[in-house]
């Protein structure tokens, strides 16, 4: 099974029912199996932050959601991470970087660079995949902490892994 | 240079506790500033959520919320200001419309937790428009007391996602002011859903 694959069978392993996400790449896959999953609910974002917010109303509701993001979302965030501390809500994000590995647009590395720390600072777990055989198995743990444990943590899916972006068509 | 806001408004606190008796089933989540204070000078229930931060989220979690209980009525009341920061939530609800979610804003048109500054509501934003705009139909204003029960028929049918922008006056209420804390809160909620802590 490819890592996608496995990221999107981790979340229905863990009775995920809602996802949230401001669209990359690397989500892809997981957003595609989402949105064709009559059981899962997709919502697409305009702002991460939205998310944020939106996987506490599920919560409060019975519902497990996991918010999809972009390294740069992260920063988008950071106020509304309040709500997880103030009310100790699970949380479970997947987080694709960018800045840290092949990267061809020096804007992406400001954010990318601080995105484990930014999390760190508002208390959020940082989990990080590499490589692709672990990929399955950390979103499982990730998601067993954040809604067994009650614990916030996020999956940071390493640049190399997503592969180099393409700029100039061939 | 700014013009002066002629219109007189309505109580807050009022028509919330209008609005709030006559929707006994439904679960509330409450913007941070006087929408918190008014929904609870109503009544504190377990099924209200009040939020004492998080600008820009009250949508978003009301959004989340009534995806996850289609069968209860979920109600997001907050201010003008919030809703402003968190504008775009407004498009992510137009995306989903959820039946079964109502967004009350109540709009005096200022930051009245700040020392009451004009906000874009009374600045030039309209609040209709921009939800029309953002897929949101049944959106609408309200200008006198009998549009609670309105909503309140419009909350209990779960029968489309609507707007309604209250135009209060900016008229400062009493203090009433529930719990700060947020994980008290949110088990309460819970447990009058019949769901456990962790």
């Amino acid at each position: 099974m490819s890592w996608q694959s496995s990221i999107f069978e981790s979340l229905k392993a863990a009775d995920v029912r809602q996802v949230a996400y401001v669209p990359d790449a690397g989500h892809s896959e997981t957003i595609r199996a989402a949105q064709a999953d009559p059981e899962v609910h997709d919502t697409v974002l305009t702002t991460e932050e939205e998310g944020v917010a939106l996987v506490s109303g599920a919560w409060l509701g019975g519902q497990r959601a996991a918010l999809l993001m972009q390294s740069s979302g992260v920063g988008n965030c950071v106020n509304m991470f309040s709500l997880l501390e103030s009310g100790r809500f699970p949380f479970l994000t997947l987080v694709t970087m960018r800045g840290e590995y092949a990267e061809f647009n020096p804007w992406q590395e400001p954010m990318g660079r601080a995105t484990q720390q930014a999390l760190e600072l508002m208390g959020i777990h940082v989990l990080r995949v590499s490589h692709p055989d672990e990929m399955g198995e950390v979103v499982s743990a990730a998601a067993f902490a954040a809604f067994e444990a009650g614990d916030r943590v996020a999956v940071l899916i390493s640049q190399s892994l997503i592969g180099r972006k393409q700029w100039v068509k061939p | 240079m700014m013009t002066e806001q002629t219109r007189e408004g309505l109580d807050r606190r009022r028509f919330i506790k209008d609005l709030v008796e006559s929707i006994p089933d439904a679960l509330i989540v409450t913007g941070l500033g006087s929408p918190s204070y008014d929904v609870f000078a109503a009544g504190d229930r377990p099924g209200n959520f009040y939020l004492w931060g998080a600008m820009g989220g009250s949508v978003s979690m009301g959004l989340g919320l009534a995806l996850a209980r289609p069968d209860k009525p979920v109600v997001v009341v907050t201010g003008d200001g919030e809703m402003l920061m968190g504008i775009g939530s407004l498009g992510t609800v137009g995306v989903k419309l959820p039946p079964n979610l109502s967004i009350v804003v109540l709009d005096n048109g200022h930051y009245g937790e700040t020392g009451m500054q004009r906000s874009h509501a009374s600045l030039g934003t309209d609040l209709v428009a921009v939800a029309k705009g953002f897929g949101i139909a049944e959106s609408f204003t309200v200008e006198d007391h009998a549009g609670s029960s309105e909503i309140a028929d419009r909350i209990n049918a779960r029968e489309g996602t609507c707007f309604a922008q209250v135009f209060i006056s900016a008229k400062e209420s009493p203090r009433a002011l529930p719990a700060r804390d947020g994980v008290y809160i949110k088990n309460r909620f819970r447990d009058a859903l019949g769901l456990s802590p962790i």
